[in-house]
């Protein structure tokens, strides 16, 4: 008899009381956030999760509160699905460990350059690619590592390319940021980064610098550049879920809003295969 | 008084004839499945002897230290024999075993310290938050003397790869000193338990923590650094064992001037003789976060005057990403204890492909080959050989299978080189399917023990095989990805787990108990020829040192996955104390509270662990057992 049923009795039962509850005591949206890796969220309540987050709660008649994690191996199991906060704003669709709601935006890893550098990079089989130096991030799990990373790999591109750890020194603000720093500073000629990282930095570092799209967006035989992101609740709770996914169809125009203020490029959603 | 000479009793009760006759049929069922999968043919099996090498001894550890009835480190002998030479717990008398007494320590993840015993005191390290406890052996029921908490940094729990595990403390010079998860070594009065010192090595915003025993070796004290999956570079560091002050660092990647190469360093196979190896041997400047720690155990020869430890997997790359031998990962190094400078090396898995990380422990031998008697370095490693290292010179004189490997098709001698399997070889977007051993190696930190009187090694270790495919979406720090999903399960024969007797002169397996679960505990031998292991389930077993054969067990409360000790009590009595409370790696399913449906998790080993949670439950206890 799992937790899982009792979760969704308790649920069931949030639901029940819920007009009655709302009277007396206020309800509250606790949400799991990385205290400290922008654009997406930091303590400061500065990104642009934080101001999703922010807009959840208003539509819910929710206060809201944060339980701040970083964002490393094991973060569902000691947060969200250890009990202690309600929603993760951002999470792949596909993430099994997790019930997603509808995505929200789709994103892509993209190559980021110096403007004034003029290089003009579309796909990974671009030939300057062998003789550039490439910054991609590295996970670092067994086996496991960035798309990027596999698809360079894969075309035999290593001995140019330079890992920087996506977990990176964390005592420095937005550790995953320093892969596109390097750019500015010129020690790689091209990073390649998820999106709304890169978008955001590149409109922060003191050179331009140019974002565009990798392709392909599925690199054969299965190596997707191309995320839906969605938010992320515990398994079971599907009323939660549901209540999300009403606000995100409601609130599309908002959210875009705020996505577009924090130059994350996006991908029209539907426009490779639907991952939900 | 330690007994070196030929066992008393030459011959084998017929009924242990039996037994092993038993178990070796068993074993050989096992290893006749593999000839059933045609992509296996050249897969190496460990040899099983046709008759019990029992009564005879293979000679001894070099410098056996007398027995004082204590356990001052957790391998107790420089050596690394984890052998006691108590002798009046017998394989005739162990039947009577009871529980004298037991300890909670209040903490629920995976416990894998050995306790340690000084002056009538035994003293405790728990997993994080790493608490140290002091127990009065000279009162009833060994109450509490002082306890001990350094207060580690919470966030040093995002950083430990596999359970926030803690592998013991050392003693010397009255102190008891020790690693904590968030890289500081501390020291402590063993009779106040006052803080003496405490250096911050190493940082957990770079991914680096510490689960580790160190070694101390007069005034050095021997730490190393977890994290080869985050990026690390691995380093072995040196401390003033009065002062906690940093005296030398030897790093494992990089320039000869920082991997502390010179001119003493006369490796014994060619490729490990050219310069700077630990930078050439990598594409660009991958080596700065190339891994090769050192979380497993460190060995001390006096004559010698060398120190041995073994290194960690290369990461964070795939291997695709990082051509070359990646040296000096999954390395064992012979180095200087005054100055750190490398007197040899050896690397058992150059480029590794599958985890097999070199820090198992380095049980130093004298043993008797080819008529002669060689000092040995016996070095049972995850890829699944027992090598046999001339310790003097880093050469490997052998190196057999102790498990089921498909992943190498044996040691070439001449060149000291693993033979790889290409087609094992794990690539972004294949799958790979039974890799014998899983990443966890055929063995993995638990240590085995050596028992002179019987001339055997025994082992504690795993049988589990792996899939590995790019599946599942991830996301780390904002950052999605496709995830290799890891698979792990049982190897030939369907149980995961072996306790075995290896003879490391006849090179063979002499028995072999199959157990469910990996065997994740330490081994202890002792001089009554019998010898002690726990299992997950949280039996803790007496086998006949000679023959295998079971002669007592006790269910403990949690999974074993700790390493048993044994000592003399201020009555005069041989006690034997083990801690139970499962987790680590291999039972993170239970003390990480993972869900069984998330399969990949901890690397992929619940996959192979799903029925763990209805064995047993989390919660550490120490058991302590002796006569009536």
């Amino acid at each position: 008899m799992s937790s899982r049923f009792l979760s969704l009795l308790a649920a069931a039962a949030a639901v029940a009381c819920g007009p009655a509850r709302a009277a007396t005591t206020m309800r509250e949206l606790r949400v799991c956030a990385d205290p400290n890796n922008m654009p997406f969220s930091n303590q400061q309540q500065q990104g642009f999760e934080n101001r999703i987050a922010e807009l959840v709660a208003r539509e819910m008649d929710a206060k809201l509160s944060y339980v701040w994690y970083a964002q490393r191996r094991g973060f569902t199991r000691n947060t969200i699905n250890a009990g202690k906060c309600d929603v993760y704003i951002g999470v792949p669709t596909s993430l099994d460990r997790l019930s997603a709601t509808i995505p929200y935006y789709r994103s892509t890893y993209v190559f980021a350059t110096r403007q004034d550098r003029n290089i003009k990079l579309a796909s990974f089989d671009d030939p300057a690619l062998r003789k550039l130096t490439i910054g991609v991030q590295l996970i670092g799990d067994d086996f496991t590592n960035t798309p990027p990373a596999h698809a360079l790999t894969a075309r035999n591109i290593v001995r140019n390319v330079k890992g920087y750890s996506v977990y990176a020194d964390y005592r420095e603000p937005n550790p995953p940021a320093r892969i596109i720093d390097a750019v500015a500073k010129g020690d790689i000629d091209v990073a390649i980064a998820w999106g709304p990282l890169a978008g955001y930095f590149a409109k922060h570092e003191p050179v331009a610098i140019d974002i565009t799209p990798v392709s392909p967006q599925i690199d054969l035989p299965f190596l997707p550049m191309v995320f839906d992101i969605s938010m992320g609740v515990r398994r079971g709770k599907d009323s939660l879920r549901d209540q999300l996914n009403a606000i995100i169809t409601r609130r599309k125009p908002e959210i875009d809003a705020i996505l577009d203020s924090y130059g994350v490029p996006r991908l029209a959603v539907g426009q490779v295969g639907s991952q939900s | 008084m330690i007994t070196t000479g030929p066992m008393p009793k030459t011959s084998v009760p017929r009924f242990a004839q039996r037994r092993s006759a038993l178990l070796l049929s068993i074993a050989a069922g096992l290893i006749g499945c593999s000839g059933q999968k045609p992509a296996d043919e050249t897969a190496q099996t460990p040899t099983i002897a046709a008759t019990p090498a029992a009564g005879r001894s293979n000679g001894g550890a070099s410098a056996i230290e007398p027995e004082d009835g204590q356990w001052v480190r957790p391998a107790k002998t420089y050596s690394s024999t984890r052998f006691s030479g108590l002798n009046e717990i017998t394989a005739d008398n162990v039947k009577n075993l009871h529980l004298a007494w037991t300890f909670g320590t209040g903490i629920l993840r995976g416990h894998e310290a050995a306790p340690l015993v000084v002056n009538n005191t035994m003293y405790i390290v728990t997993p994080f938050p790493n608490i140290l406890y002091a127990l009065d052996l000279t009162k009833p029921g060994a109450p509490m003397k002082w306890i001990y908490r350094p207060g580690p940094i919470a966030a040093s729990q995002g950083v430990a790869c596999c359970d926030v595990v803690n592998r013991g403390a050392s003693y010397a010079d009255g102190k008891i000193v020790y690693n904590t998860l968030d890289n500081r070594t501390v020291a402590v009065d063993a009779n106040t338990g006052k803080e003496l010192w405490k250096t911050k090595v190493g940082e957990i915003n770079l991914g680096e923590s510490m689960t580790m025993a160190p070694l101390i070796v007069k005034n050095h004290v021997f730490v190393g650094n977890s994290g080869g999956e985050f990026g690390i570079r691995g380093w072995l560091t040196a401390l003033d064992l009065n002062s906690g002050k940093i005296v030398w660092r030897a790093y494992h990647t990089g320039p000869d001037s920082a991997v502390l190469i010179g001119s003493r360093f006369k490796p014994f196979y060619a490729d490990d003789r050219k310069p700077n190896l630990g930078v050439n041997s990598w594409p660009g400047d991958t080596w700065k976060i190339g891994g090769g720690g050192v979380w497993g155990w460190i060995s001390y020869d006096p004559q010698l005057n060398l120190i041995y430890y073994g290194t960690s997997n290369p990461g964070p790359w795939n291997p695709e990403q990082r051509p070359g031998d990646n040296k000096w990962t999954a390395t064992i190094f012979a180095r200087d204890p005054e100055t750190g400078e490398a007197v040899w090396a050896y690397q058992m898995s150059p480029h590794d492909m599958h985890d097999y990380d070199g820090v198992n422990e380095n049980l130093l031998l004298d043993l008797p080959i080819n008529g002669a008697t060689r000092k040995v370095l016996v070095h049972p490693d995850r890829n699944g050989y027992v090598y046999v290292i001339d310790r003097q010179t880093g050469e490997v004189l052998s190196a057999d299978p102790f498990g089921y490997i498909n992943t190498s098709t044996g040691v070439d001698l001449k060149t000291g080189r693993i033979k790889y399997v290409q087609e094992k070889e794990p690539r972004i977007g294949q799958v790979v399917r039974n890799s014998c051993p899983a990443s966890p190696g055929a063995k993995d930190w638990q240590p085995s023990s050596f028992s002179p009187v019987t001339g055997l090694i025994y082992i504690p270790h795993q049988n589990l095989c792996q899939d590995v495919e790019a599946v599942e979406a991830s996301y780390i720090a904002g950052t999605p990805f496709v995830g290799m999903n890891v698979k792990m399960f049982a190897g030939p024969g369907g149980n995961r787990g072996f306790f075995d007797a290896w003879d490391p002169v006849a090179r063979k397996i002499v028995w072999r108990i199959p157990e469910h679960f990996p065997v994740w505990s330490g081994a202890l031998a002792t001089a009554g020829n019998v010898v002690f292991y726990g299992t997950m389930e949280g039996w803790f077993k007496a086998v006949d040192a000679r023959t295998g054969q079971e002669l007592w067990k006790f269910k403990t409360g949690s999974g074993i996955i700790g390493q048993p000790i044994s000592y003399r009590g201020p009555d005069g009595k041989q006690y034997i104390a083990v801690l139970s409370g499962v987790g680590g790696w291999s039972g993170a399913i239970v003390a990480g509270g993972i869900d069984p449906r998330d399969s990949s998790a901890a690397l992929g080993f619940v996959n192979a662990m799903t029925d763990l949670p209805g064995a047993t439950n989390k919660g550490g206890m120490l058991y302590v057992f002796a006569l009536p």
